[in-house]
C-alpha cells in the first residue's frame, strides 16, 4: 500500500495545478494577516475565502484525478493487487497531496501569525474540509460512468452543501422565526460539514454575541470540550462515510 | 488450471457472456476467436478480475478467484489497448511494477528478453503519454513477460506491431508455450493463430460456440487453413441463427 501511495503522491506533486493552488493559498494567507492589523479579522476573512475555495477545488480536483488515473488503476488492476489497496492508495495519495498543499498554504501562515487556538481550529477545520470534499468526489467518481458525469454530481454535492442548504436553512428559520429554534439550528449546522467548521471556528472568534440567543445556545455547546469533541467526530463521519461507500461501490465495479 | 463454469454477464440490457463453461489446462496455447463484440475481452476481463460476471465461478488452479487477488501473480497479461499514466517514463513504470510485485512473492524471476528485443532501453526516458501506438505494445507486452508467469493472456498481441516487432514477439510467445505455460490470445490475425496456438476458442453473440483442437478442428472440416475454417463457422452460424428467425 505505501509504495503505491508514494507513486500516487509522486504522480499528483508533479501536477503544476497543486503548486498554484499551494501558492494561491500562500499568497491569500499571508496578505490577509499582513494587511489586516487585527488578526481577529484577518482569520476571518480567510475562513470565509478557505470555506469558498477548499471545497471547490478538492471536490473537483480529486473528480479529475480519478478519471486521469483510471488507466492507472486498470493496470493495478491487472496485478496482484486488491480493490482495497487500489482504492484506499489512490484516496490517501490525494488526502496526503491536498492536506500537505492546504497546511504549506493555509497553516503555515496561520502559525506563524497568530499560533492561537483559533488559529490551530482553522487550520484543523479547513484540514477535514478538504479530506471530505476529496471522500465525496471518489465516491461521485465510483458512482458514473465519465468524467463529464462525475464532476456534474461532484459540482451538485458542492453546490447544495455550500449554498443551496444554507439557505434552505434560513428560509425553514425565518418561516419559524415564531417558535423557539436555537437547537434546531444547532442540529441543523451539524448536518453540514461547512457549517460545522465555520461555527467552530466563529466560537473561538468571539463574534458569537452577534448572533442573538443561537449564538449564546452555539456558544454553549461549541465552546465545551465536549462540544468540540462531538463536532470533530461528526466532521470525521462526513469523511468516513462517503470513503467507505466509495469502496463498497468501487470492490464491485467494472473496470 | 483454469476453469470458466456458467459465466453470466451483462452490462445493462447487453448480454456480453452467457452461460459460458470452459476449461484449460498448462501447456495449452489457446486461440480466442469471434467477430468484434462477441465477449472475447469480456471474458479475459473477467479472468482477472477487472469484470465482475453476475453469475457463475471462475476457478484458477482449483481457487474460486472472487475477491482474490494473489492469484494474479501467476498471470502476464497484456491489454489491447495499453493505457499507461502519460506523466510516467517507461523506467518509472517498470520499476514501479517490479517494486509492486516485491512485496507480493519473494524471489520473483526478472524476464528482460522483450526490453531488449524490442530495445525499450533506448527508450527509457521518454514519458508514456508521448508514445506511439505502436511503442505502447512494446511497453504492454515487456510488463506481461516481465516476471515470467505461468499463465499468459494476450489481447491483440501483434496489432498495431510493425512486421518485425510482430515476428520478435511471436518468437518470444513460441518459446514460453515450449515451456509449457498456459497461453490465451486473441488476435484477428488468422495466420498469426495458426503458428501460435494448439486449441481454438470460437465465441459469437456472447456465447461460446465451439472449443476444439486445432488438428482435430483441421480433420473435421477437411481444410488446412485456419482463416477458411473459421470464415465456414461464421457462415454456418449466420445460417443457423437466420433460419431461427
Amino acid at each position: 500500500m505505501q509504495k503505491t501511495i508514494k507513486y500516487v503522491v509522486y504522480d499528483i506533486i508533479r501536477n503544476r495545478f497543486v503548486m498554484g493552488y499551494t501558492l494561491l493559498l500562500l499568497l491569500l494567507s499571508v496578505s490577509f494577516f499582513w494587511f489586516e492589523a487585527d488578526p481577529n479579522k484577518g482569520l476571518l476573512s480567510l475562513l470565509n475565502i478557505i470555506l469558498m475555495v477548499i471545497p471547490l477545488v478538492s471536490v473537483i480536483f480529486s473528480t479529475i484525478h480519478f478519471y486521469n488515473s483510471y488507466e492507472f488503476i486498470e493496470l493495478l488492476s491487472a496485478q496482484p493487487m486488491s480493490r482495497r489497496t487500489i482504492y484506499f492508495s489512490q484516496f490517501l495519495g490525494l488526502c496526503f497531496s491536498l492536506g500537505m498543499a492546504f497546511l504549506i498554504g493555509v497553516g503555515l501562515p496561520t502559525l506563524i501569525f497568530d499560533g492561537s487556538m483559533r488559529g490551530l481550529t482553522l487550520v484543523s477545520g479547513g484540514l477535514m474540509i478538504t479530506l471530505t470534499f476529496v471522500a465525496i468526489a471518489f465516491l461521485a467518481s465510483v458512482i458514473t460512468k465519465d468524467k463529464a458525469k462525475a464532476i456534474g454530481v461532484a459540482l451538485a454535492v458542492w453546490f447544495y452543501l455550500c449554498i443551496l442548504y444554507d439557505g434552505m436553512v434560513l428560509m425553514v428559520l425565518v418561516n419559524m422565526a415564531d417558535y423557539p429554534m436555537e437547537k434546531a439550528s444547532l442540529v441543523f449546522s451539524a448536518l453540514n460539514p461547512m457549517d460545522l467548521a465555520r461555527i467552530l471556528v466563529l466560537m473561538q472568534l468571539d463574534v458569537s454575541a452577534l448572533m442573538g440567543i443561537t449564538g449564546a445556545v452555539f456558544q454553549n455547546f461549541f465552546s465545551s470540550t465536549w462540544g468540540v469533541f462531538i463536532s470533530f467526530v461528526l466532521l470525521l463521519l462526513w469523511v468516513i462515510t462517503p470513503v467507505f461507500f466509495g469502496y463498497r461501490i468501487f470492490s464491485k465495479k467494472d473496470l | 488450471m483454469i476453469k470458466f463454469e456458467n459465466i453470466n454477464k451483462s452490462f445493462g440490457k447487453l448480454e456480453v457472456l452467457q452461460n459460458i463453461s470452459l476449461k484449460l489446462e498448462m501447456g495449452q496455447s489457446v486461440a480466442i476467436l469471434g467477430p468484434n463484440g462477441s465477449g472475447k475481452t469480456t471474458l479475459i476481463k473477467s479472468l482477472l478480475g477487472m469484470v465482475i460476471p453476475d453469475s457463475g465461478q471462475i476457478l484458477f488452479d482449483g481457487k474460486n478467484i472472487k475477491n482474490e487477488f494473489a492469484y494474479r501473480s501467476e498471470i502476464g497479461y497484456m491489454p489491447q489497448i495499453g493505457n499507461y499514466p502519460p506523466n510516467l517514463k517507461i523506467v518509472q513504470l517498470i520499476d514501479m511494477m517490479k517494486d509492486i510485485r516485491k512485496t507480493q512473492k519473494e524471489g520473483i524471476i526478472i524476464d528482460e528478453e522483450i526490453i531488449e528485443l524490442f530495445k525499450l532501453r533506448e527508450m527509457y526516458q521518454k514519458p508514456l503519454g508521448t508514445l506511439s501506438g505502436g511503442t505502447k505494445q512494446k511497453v504492454s507486452a515487456a510488463l506481461a513477460f516481465l516476471f515470467d508467469p505461468k499463465v499468459l493472456i494476450l489481447d491483440e498481441p501483434t496489432a498495431g506491431l510493425d512486421p518485425l516487432a510482430s515476428e520478435l514477439l511471436k518468437s518470444k510467445i513460441l518459446e514460453e508455450k515450449r515451456k509449457g505455460k498456459l497461453i490465451i490470445i486473441t488476435s484477428h490475425i488468422m495466420a498469426d493463430l495458426e503458428e501460435l496456438s494448439t486449441h481454438v476458442v470460437y465465441m459469437q453473440d456472447s456465447r461460446l460456440r465451439l472449443f476444439k483442437e486445432m488438428e482435430e478442428l483441421k480433420e473435421e472440416f477437411g481444410e488446412d487453413r485456419l482463416s477458411k475454417i473459421i470464415a465456414q463457422i461464421m457462415q454456418n452460424s449466420k445460417k443457423k441463427t437466420e433460419l431461427l428467425k
